[in-house]
């Protein structure tokens, strides 16, 4: 093994002998054009929501849901697709969330969420993973469409226009945190999973003091 | 027995005619068109998204909820109304907390949370729309009826 990677150092360090200097800087930069397209272009193919919904996981449950909101079908046929609101838009954040995506590879592989049920089953852990990742970026992707600064809060609803002027122009709150099950149905909210806590951490916390008021 | 027939034929006729005449002016709610043919729908009303609370007709009357209410999810999972209206959000949302006799089971005994009998919250609330009654309601509020009432006892 050392021996061989010996042999190519030497190789890649010895100048060429038959190849001119113009065709090899030439030939790697073409070369360099059509694998970075080649690669930007397949990363983009996985960036569709055909893609998305060529499985059937995908299709019949959480695209299927999206197609009765307002996401997918409204007065104006602006709308939004699945990387719209998934996938970071940035080139940096959008390659992080594409190696986090192997994971989803993994999944489908062995079939995690294969049938109604395991997703069903899943269903609070998977957007559990969306509402974090909302949180942590300030629901950017969110924002990619609705800026706070061209929201005209005097064309909403007064109930509407208060909240927003309440939680999200002082920064209090972030869009995901009252606007969750907006695109799909929500997983089962008891136990106040709509503040993000885990029914788990809640339960051991009571059993806890519980425990203490028994003595 | 000729005559006879013919008399049977004529009220026969009559009530044919009159039937077929009745047929024409039945006050009815369908629209003009054949029942085989698609007409055009009329528009949508708006939904009334005023956020102005509605004044009950009568005391028991659930409340109206005046604002719409389009694509919020109840089931058994989750209930969007909750999420402003339960007793622990509304310090946030500064919306009226859901009544204390959604709490109470049908033995009138209070639970810690809102009973799955009153859980489905527009199975008695409803939003508004825009829409023109169809007929005319001379329904009379009760103190006005109490008015009427005292008014006439005056009057005694």
């Amino acid at each position: 093994m050392l021996a061989f990677l010996k042999r190519l150092w030497t190789t890649i360090r010895r100048p060429s002998v038959h190849y001119s200097l113009g065709f090899l800087t030439l030939g790697g930069f073409i070369m360099g054009i059509i694998f970075w397209g080649g690669f930007n272009t397949a990363l983009e193919l996985t960036n569709t929501e055909k893609f998305c919904t060529g499985c059937h996981e995908m299709r019949d449950n959480v695209f299927a849901e999206l197609k009765t909101t307002i996401h997918y079908s409204n007065r104006s046929g602006v709308r939004a697709t699945c990387p719209d609101c998934h996938v970071p838009h940035e080139w940096t954040d959008k390659i992080a969330r594409k190696m986090q995506a192997s994971k989803e590879v993994w999944g489908k592989i062995f079939g995690t969420i294969n049938t109604r049920e395991k997703f069903l089953e899943h269903r609070l852990e998977l957007a559990q993973h969306e509402w974090a990742r909302l949180k942590a970026n300030n629901s950017l992707e969110c924002r990619n469409c609705h800026s706070a600064d061209s929201m005209d809060i005097t064309r909403q609803s007064g109930r509407a226009s208060e909240a927003h002027q309440r939680f999200l122009f002082t920064g209090e709150k972030t869009c995901i945190d009252c606007h969750k099950g907006i695109a799909h149905r929500l997983p089962d909210m008891s136990q106040s999973a709509w503040h993000g806590e885990k029914p788990e951490k809640m339960l051991k916390e009571a059993t806890a003091f519980l425990a203490t008021r028994q003595d | 027995m000729k005559r006879f027939a013919i008399g049977l034929a004529c009220a026969a006729l009559l009530v044919a005619a009159a039937a077929a005449a009745a047929q024409e002016h039945i006050a009815t709610m369908r629209p003009a068109t054949p029942l085989a043919e698609n007409g055009t729908p009329a528009p949508m009303p708006k939904p009334v998204n005023s956020d102005i609370r509605q004044v009950r007709n009568y005391p028991e009357q659930p409340p109206l909820i005046p604002h719409t209410i389009e694509g919020y999810q109840i089931d058994k999972n989750s209930n969007k109304c909750l999420s402003c209206h339960s007793r622990t959000a509304i310090e946030v949302s500064q919306a009226p907390m859901v009544s204390i006799t959604h709490f109470m089971n049908r033995d009138n005994q209070f639970l810690a949370s809102v009973t799955p009998r009153r859980y489905f919250c527009n199975q008695c609330h409803v939003p508004q729309t825009d829409a023109r009654p169809l007929v005319e309601n001379d329904f009379v509020d009760v103190d006005e009826v109490l008015e009427y009432v005292k008014s006439k006892e005056g009057a005694k």
